[in-house]
């Protein structure tokens, strides 16, 4: 472990101008301090976002829910205006079944933490070259065709992008931008480049969330019930019109670099009425572009249960 | 003569009685001390450079960056040029500085220079190994060939179970001092008196010259009996900085890489027999590793020893990854599980109900009684009868199966001496060199003692961990809890027969005719005439009386105060999402004897903590390495699974206390219990999919694979 400086700034622009070369953002800490133990990173300043307050709090604006990025998982999955909208969020984070990290555990956290890929954590870089492909990829993605077979390891991510959620950054210039949330995890093409797009000196300073109702729900397919990490996820929303959809929203987590939108599923839903037929017939079209690597196609089948279960939960109906 | 003999069952009033351990508030407050524990004052810290080469010859070592840091007190070469490194994860060297993050620093900034050489990890495939397979030779009893031949059923199965790791939670390591004169040595260990004579002979010094304590220490399993390179190098790296005490632990990832395994074990199985379920014929040809010395060989068939025509191929192969070292019952959970499961194919073969098949062929084994018994009552406690259904009858998304695992173990007591002191103010002390791994031994020695001077718990000051104390064998193989009982049982009574011959004359009864009982003296068969033990121990003078009580391993058995050979059976309860290939388990239940128990409530506790380590063994554990690197890549608590609490479902204990086994005199309980777990498990699990899984842990990918095979076949 290197040394590195701490600062404890209160507000976003003294954070911003905190954040030159070098430097990280801390908030939960449950992952960046392993990295750094583990030295994949070597910050040479911690930026401690905790202690601003407007980066806090859950609530309702305009079209918008408004969750702030230093909101703990447990915050999230705890507050009733998120009960009462996105159980697909609350399931998402109870699916880290660790209080502590729950506690600790931020929501930009949860999106900005890196992968957990295990050639990178033992410093063959995020790409790792050559050896996921011959080695042991039973835990990595089985979609994305490049050179990225990590699995963004992000549990939100795949619930905010299915209920079409936008994420507010601030960069060190003064201004913001609005990034959708389907917009924000990328697949890295050479090693050096990052998987998420937040450059190094911006920060999340909002995660916005459309209001519509829609039904929505998360199923995680985890080998152990104890904390683990997801084998695959699955997060919908359902627009509905009468007993039929109007419109669907389907993002696997944990089968790629990046979520996975499952389109062609989406599309096929369109006026259809959600039995366990038509979710499974829409998780069989989800993993139909999958291309799993020597040991993970099992992952494929999970993937397509995690779709026909979130269906059928959303839609309340039984899933096994 | 002294009478060492245990009371009768029905007169004990602390042996045999649902105690709380002792040290459980000490342990569950924090206030126990662990040697990793141990901060004393000026104290160093140290830390290995290891090797991240598999296989790799050093050829050159420059520690001089290391030596220029600020803080760094003393480094130390441990494989020099020239040596060829057979795993990753080899002590290279070693560094002590005022910090941890100093001699982290440090040993990163040594440079060493290797000639990497090609190297082998993975034995799964034994096609791919090629010269680093060894043949054990064949072994035939009976005409294997024909009893295939002319059977009425057979089966032929691949069983696998991999390397496995003891994860301890308090990882190997200790914290040592080198005075002018001796050595402090603090070291997490299942061996109190014989790892200070290990250190000595690593360091050339005399044994005299160490002096160990641990009073407490965060599992072992097996693997820390001796004092270990790495205990070595923290004593020479203290001598080189000047005496300060120095503290070396593995951090996590070295200790999943090199601090023991226990062995895999795969194998070709084939089973005859008749439609009745009788077993005629057994063949296996099986294959183990457990690092760069080979493997275990487990006994093959197990407990089922006397199948009349078998034939046993085994190979052992040598893998450049951390060593082996005994892992709670070596090579036991292994023979159960390939044995069991095989036995339950040819259960499923032949549409049986593989209870009855277990019970049809228990005059295979050796104790067939014991194990009938003690089926029945596994099947009474999980409703086996009223569950049980063919796995291929099952229907739905989510199903449930039952299995079955049995055990066999010695577990006779070792070697081991006490001494018993009885002060004229009548306090007692008990002084004894072995250890508490965690069984509650402090707390079965104190029961003895109290029974045996009649007095209560908190009368009887126990002191181990210590090796100034009289010496008591190591804790493996179950041996403990029969070598500690029988010599303090011994101590007790000469100390109290040297009481009775001081009291006897003011009493005017014969010491024979005295006993101690309720925290008097008392004449036997007239209670009026007695003293409290308080006034008896008065009559003593100054001095005070100590005994010695020794457990011969020889004599023992003659005794009768303890013997060997505990059987059990396990019986588990699973349930399987058929679309994940998700595993959980229902329940599992024990049912084991172990002769005399002194303590039902920590045996017990004892185990479920066996019947946990089954379900991670069964569902999650597995060392996984990678061929190009080398490494081990789940050399953390993350990817190497162990269960959480919703993982273990509900666990079921029935020692086996009866009056037949008590009479047997104390048997060891640690290894047997850890034995029939993961074969109980993998075959509930077969039967709730209608299709075995060939290799534990039960991994989602390994269920789906299995199902989907059985589709395609």
């Amino acid at each position: 472990m290197v040394n590195f400086e701490y600062a404890n700034p209160t507000t976003v622009k003294e954070a911003l101008s905190l954040l030159t070369a070098g430097a990280e953002i801390l908030a939960g800490g449950t992952d960046l301090l392993s990295l750094i133990k583990d030295d994949v990173h070597q910050p040479k300043r911690l930026v401690n976002i905790k202690g601003i307050k407007t980066l806090g709090g859950i609530s309702k604006i305009g079209n918008n829910f408004r969750i702030g990025p230093t909101v703990t998982l447990d915050e999230l999955a705890s507050n009733p205006l998120i009960r009462g909208a996105f159980p697909a969020l609350v399931q998402a984070s109870l699916g880290i079944t660790s209080p502590q990290i729950r506690n600790m555990g931020t929501v930009g956290g949860d999106l900005c933490q890196r992968p957990r890929c295990w050639y990178f954590r033992t410093g063959n870089g995020l790409l790792a070259k050559g050896l996921v492909e011959n080695g042991e990829n039973k835990y990595h993605a089985i979609f994305g065709t490049g050179a990225a077979h990590f699995v963004s390891a992000s549990s939100l991510g795949p619930a905010l992008m299915a209920l079409g959620a936008t994420l507010k950054i601030a960069s060190p210039d003064g201004k913001t931008k609005d990034v959708p949330v389907s917009q924000f995890f990328k697949a890295p093409s050479a090693e050096g480049e990052r998987e998420i797009a937040l450059a190094a000196n911006e920060i999340v300073t909002d995660i916005l969330i459309p209001t519509p109702p829609t039904k929505n729900a998360t199923y995680e397919v985890r080998h152990r019930q104890a904390v683990d990490w997801p084998l695959a996820t699955a997060s919908v929303s359902l627009r509905m019109s009468g007993s039929k959809v109007a419109a669907a929203s389907i993002t696997m987590g944990h089968v790629g670099p990046t979520p996975v939108r499952a389109t062609e599923a989406e599309k096929m839903l369109i006026g259809q009425t959600i039995t366990v037929d038509s979710a499974e017939k829409a998780g069989a079209m989800a993993v139909m572009g999958a291309k799993p690597l020597s040991q993970n196609a099992y992952k494929m089948q999970l993937a397509k249960v995690a779709v026909k279960r979130a269906l059928l939960t959303a839609a309340g109906v039984k899933t096994v | 003569m002294a009478e060492y003999k245990w009371p009768p069952m029905e007169q004990r009033k602390l042996m045999g009685k649902r105690i709380a351990r002792l040290d459980g508030p000490m342990k569950s407050s924090g206030r126990a001390k662990y040697p990793s524990d141990m901060n004393q004052p000026g104290l160093l810290f140290a830390v290995l450079l290891t090797s991240p080469h598999a296989h790799a010859k050093v050829k050159s070592i420059d520690v001089a960056p290391a030596k220029a840091i600020k803080g760094v007190t003393a480094v130390r070469v441990i494989s020099g040029p020239g040596t060829e490194i057979q795993w990753a994860g080899t002590e290279v060297a070693a560094v002590s500085a005022v910090t941890e993050e100093i001699a982290r620093d440090a040993a990163k900034a040594i440079v060493v220079e290797y000639e990497v050489l090609t190297h082998l990890v993975k034995e799964e495939n034994l096609a791919k190994v090629g010269p680093r397979a060894k043949a054990a030779g064949e072994q035939i009893t009976g005409d294997p060939d024909k009893a295939f031949q002319d059977s009425e059923a057979k089966i032929s199965g691949d069983y696998g179970i991999p390397v496995i790791t003891h994860c301890c939670l308090e990882p190997h390591g200790s914290v040592v001092a080198w005075g002018n004169d001796k050595i402090d040595f603090w070291p997490s260990t299942q061996a109190v008196s014989t790892v200070g004579g290990d250190l000595a002979k690593l360091l050339e010094l005399p044994a005299t010259q160490v002096k160990v304590d641990c009073q407490y220490m965060g599992g072992g399993f097996g693997s820390k009996f001796p004092a270990d390179r790495w205990g070595a190098e923290a004593a020479r790296l203290s001598k080189e900085s000047g005496g300060r005490p120095v503290k070396l632990f593995l951090d996590r990832a070295t200790e999943l890489t090199i601090a023991g395994v226990r062995p895999s074990h795969f194998a070709k199985i084939k089973v005859a027999g008749k439609k009745d379920g009788t077993m005629t014929g057994w063949q296996s040809e099986s294959w183990a590793s457990g690092g760069i010395g080979g493997g275990g060989m487990a006994p093959l068939p197990y407990v089922f020893t006397n199948i009349p025509n078998r034939r046993m191929n085994h190979t052992q192969v040598s893998l450049n990854a951390g060593p082996a070292r005994a892992w709670r019952a070596p090579n036991h959970p292994q023979a159960s599980f390939l044995t069991c499961s095989a036995i339950s194919d040819f259960a499923a073969e032949i549409g049986m109900d593989p209870y009855d098949v277990f019970l049809k062929n228990l005059d295979l084994t050796l104790r067939a009684d014991t194990y009938r018994k003690q089926l029945v009552k596994g099947a009474e406690l999980i409703d086996w009868k009223k569950k049980f259904q063919l796995g291929s009858a099952k229907t739905g998304n989510i199903r449930r199966g039952l299995g079955i695992g049995i055990a066999t173990w010695g577990g006779a007591g070792h070697a081991s001496k006490c001494r018993l002191t009885i002060h004229p103010d009548g306090t007692v002390e008990v002084e004894i060199g072995s250890q508490d791994i965690g069984t509650a031994t402090r707390t079965c020695i104190t029961q003895v003692a109290a029974e045996t001077l009649g007095l209560p718990m908190s009368a009887v000051k126990v002191k181990l961990g210590n090796n100034s104390y009289p010496p008591s064998g190591p804790s493996g193989g179950s041996t403990t809890i029969g070598g500690v009982s029988s010599s303090t049982r011994k101590a007790a009574v000469n100390a109290l027969e040297k009481l009775l011959e001081k009291v006897a004359p003011g009493m005017g009864v014969p010491p024979d005719q005295l006993e101690a009982n309720d925290s008097r003296i008392v004449a036997k068969g007239n209670p009026n005439k007695a003293m409290s033990w308080k006034q008896a121990c008065q009559k003593m003078g100054p001095t005070a009386i100590s005994e010695m009580g020794e457990n011969e391993p020889r004599s023992a058995a003659r005794e009768g105060l303890n013997t060997q050979g505990a059987s059990g059976i396990q019986m588990a309860e699973v349930e399987v999402d058929m679309e994940t290939g998700v595993v959980r388990i229902v329940e599992v239940v024990a049912v084991q004897d172990c002769g005399l128990v002194v303590n039902p409530r920590t045996a017990e506790s004892q185990v479920a903590g066996a019947l946990i380590m089954s379900v991670c063994s069964a569902l999650m554990e597995e060392r996984i390495m990678d061929q190009t690197t080398g490494r081990v890549l789940n050399a953390d608590m993350e990817f190497y699974k162990l269960a959480g609490l919703p993982d273990v479902g509900k666990l079921t204990v029935h020692m086996d206390i009866t009056k037949e086994h008590d009479s047997r005199g104390i048997i060891g309980l640690g290894e047997p219990c850890a034995i029939g777990g993961v074969a109980a498990i993998a075959n509930a699990a077969a039967n709730a999919l209608g299709v075995r899984v060939p290799m534990v842990p039960l991994t989602p990918e390994r269920v789906l694979a299995a199902l989907a095979n059985r589709r395609n076949a």
